[in-house]
């Protein structure tokens, strides 16, 4: 049933092209291209004041573009009012109508569009009850929990069956318990709907979880678009290696000589590795990303790393131990089992293939 | 201690904003000779006799029908104009939107008198002197300034996310308005409507200037014109200005939750 106007054979795929967006004199989108097959769940992923909801929001037709232009399925949809593009808005603080019971909420498109009372009734409670809301139908928003309100404003834009989800940040305002069950239920739901869909977060968590493709935004620039493994493990420059990942991927700064070492800024010096020979030339500079969970304890004859463990995040399944190096700060993410005190001195290593090399911010791939 | 300062102190500025009003609904109930008597007689007989004759020789019926036309007709109006100016004002990004604003302010503050000349010369250039419409236009002129400005600052206290929910849920501008916007406003929209009625219901001047016929003036002027040459009717003016004081205590205790709501929008966001 819900998966009828699909069934169609409507081709829902979201077409952006050399889109972008001057305000007051400032460049917010620069030339954005990118295209979300059909059925795809598709994440924009970056800081705040990267252009992410701006984008969303031009998308939905809430706001026009400087240039480009915006196509879902094989029409363009820039020139057409926000109601005729068909899409589904979900918005971060829900934006329910306080004036209306939670029927009428999920169902006032469908009114809006002239759909029978009869098969608004069928539509409604059907969502209602697949969001678990089926028995809060005639309360007012106000007297709903903020997760409830959420499941509303979800349930609002899947009654419409659109052709594009629009979602922006629409968990940020829920608590963190709260925030893990819906990711998970919204990824269950798009299992469900295969319905194409636009998500705008800070949260990596919820870009990892959810994005079939992520693409990683900043100062108005794409900076990466990939599957999430391929975001996360082939980062390529350095803001993408430093935004994903929690905590923070290190960063060695260094100087390459000719036999391979690099020499950090920290005095710490060590024995590159000999892939690294005719990517980069002698004596540039080098920034080297270990992930935390990339570095682990071996016998101090091994060590690449040694430092002295000056803080402790305890998680209990794992922990993470903020090292001093000889002014050197790393971050290790090592196994909870064996306790670490403050002040040990702790050998690390990393395997060489699992470190990210940069010239001048960006990735050198080292396979 | 505190508290019963307080609810003598309660008690003392209510006694004294309600003093003039019980003064005159107990002279509407005295004989004349009570009314006139020293020492004042308190408390009164309860003769209804004014009210017979303010309502059988002076016509009083015909004064509050008048009245009703006239405010209503202003209050409906001007709401309407002021609603969808204030949604402009608010919502679309005009460039001189601000300034518009002040001004509106600034308008709204001008003396009456200094209007006068200038809105009297219009009406008698439209043949609108002693007209309905001649009177609504000049209050509409009086009170919109003034709902134009509570309507926008209200309508700029909604979430505009509401709105763009209903834009894309597949409202025109003007189904978000009338579906989504103005039951949310409705506050506002209650108390900047009691305001210009009331303000239509008491007006004096305007109303004294351009309504000079008995036959389309309105309770205040009405009732100024009581007196005739040789008497001054004290318990039938008491006895309509009781009468024309109700509707508004009526309409106030009516719609008092709603214009508490109003007034105290901007405070604390809803």
């Amino acid at each position: 049933m819900l998966r009828e106007k699909k069934s169609e054979g409507t081709i829902a795929s979201l077409t952006v092209d050399k889109l972008s967006k001057t305000f007051a004199g400032r460049e917010i989108l620069k030339e954005l291209s990118f295209q979300v097959a059909d059925g795809e769940f598709c994440v924009l992923l970056g800081p705040s004041g990267c252009g992410k909801t701006t984008l969303l929001r031009i998308v939905a037709g809430l706001e026009t573009a400087s240039g480009g232009t915006v196509s879902i399925g094989t029409a363009r949809v820039d020139a057409l009012a926000p109601r005729d593009r068909d899409v589904a808005f979900v918005f971060q603080n829900y934006a329910l109508y306080p004036h209306m019971t939670v029927f009428d909420n999920l169902g006032f498109s469908l009114r809006l569009h002239g759909v029978p009372k009869k098969e608004i009734h069928a539509r409604v409670t059907e969502v209602a009850q697949m969001l678990e809301i089926g028995h809060q139908l005639d309360h007012k928003p106000q007297q709903l929990s903020g997760g409830q309100r959420q499941r509303v404003a979800l349930g609002r834009a899947i009654v419409r069956r659109p052709k594009l989800f629009l979602f922006d940040e629409p968990l940020s305002n829920l608590d963190a318990t709260l925030r893990t069950n819906m990711r998970v239920e919204l990824a269950r739901l798009h299992g469900r709907l295969r319905s194409t869909m636009l998500y705008v977060t800070h949260d990596q968590a919820e870009a990892m979880t959810l994005g079939e493709k992520i693409i990683v935004l900043d100062r108005g620039e794409i900076q990466q678009s990939g599957a999430p493994g391929e975001i996360y493990h082939r980062p390529m420059n350095l803001f993408v290696a430093g935004f994903v990942g929690q905590p923070q991927m290190n960063f060695i700064e260094g100087r390459l000589d000719g036999h391979g070492k690099l020499h950090t800024e920290a005095g710490v010096e060590f024995d590159l590795f000999s892939t690294v020979g005719g990517r980069a030339a002698p004596d540039s500079q080098l920034t080297v990303g270990i992930r935390p969970e990339d570095l682990r304890r071996c016998a101090s004859t091994d060590a690449r790393f040694a430092g002295t463990a000056e803080f402790v995040e305890d998680l209990g399944s794992d922990c993470f131990v903020h090292l001093d190096c000889g002014g050197l700060k790393l971050v290790a993410r090592l196994p909870a089992q064996d306790p670490i005190k403050l002040g040990q001195r702790i050998d690390l290593n990393v395997d060489p293939e699992r470190v990210h090399l940069f010239h001048q911010k960006r990735r050198i791939d080292l396979t | 201690m505190r508290r019963i300062a307080f609810a003598g102190a309660v008690v003392a500025i209510g006694a004294f904003t309600l003093l003039p009003f019980l003064w005159f609904v107990s002279a509407s109930w005295k004989s004349a000779t009570e009314i006139n008597s020293i020492p004042p007689v308190l408390w009164p007989s309860f003769h209804w006799d004014h009210y017979r004759a303010a309502i059988a020789e002076h016509g009083l019926l015909h004064y509050i029908a008048n009245s009703v036309i006239v405010a209503t007709a202003t209050t409906l109006l001007s709401i309407a104009i002021a609603a969808l100016a204030g949604f402009a004002l608010a919502r679309f990004r005009l460039p001189w939107g601000r300034f518009y604003l002040m001004l509106l302010l600034a308008l709204s503050m001008f003396p009456q008198i200094a209007i006068a000349g200038p809105i009297w010369r219009l009406l008698n250039f439209l043949g609108w002197l002693n007209s309905y419409q001649g009177i609504v236009a000049a209050y509409i002129a009086l009170s919109l300034p003034f709902a134009v400005w509570i309507l926008a600052t209200f309508f700029q206290e909604l979430p505009y996310d509401i709105e763009e929910a209903a834009l894309i849920d597949g409202c025109s501008r003007w189904q978000a308005l009338r579906l989504v916007v103005l039951p949310l406003a409705a506050p506002g929209l209650f108390t900047a409507a009691i305001l210009v009625f009331i303000h239509a219901w008491n007006e004096f001047f305007f109303a004294l200037i351009i309504l000079t016929y008995p036959a389309r003036q309105t309770l205040p002027v009405g009732i100024a014109l009581f007196p005739g040459e040789y008497t001054m009717p004290w318990g039938e003016i008491a006895a309509a200005s009781t009468i024309a004081t109700l509707p508004l205590v009526a309409l106030t205790l009516i719609f008092q939750r709603r214009i508490v709501q109003g007034l105290s929008a901007g405070a604390v966001k809803g």
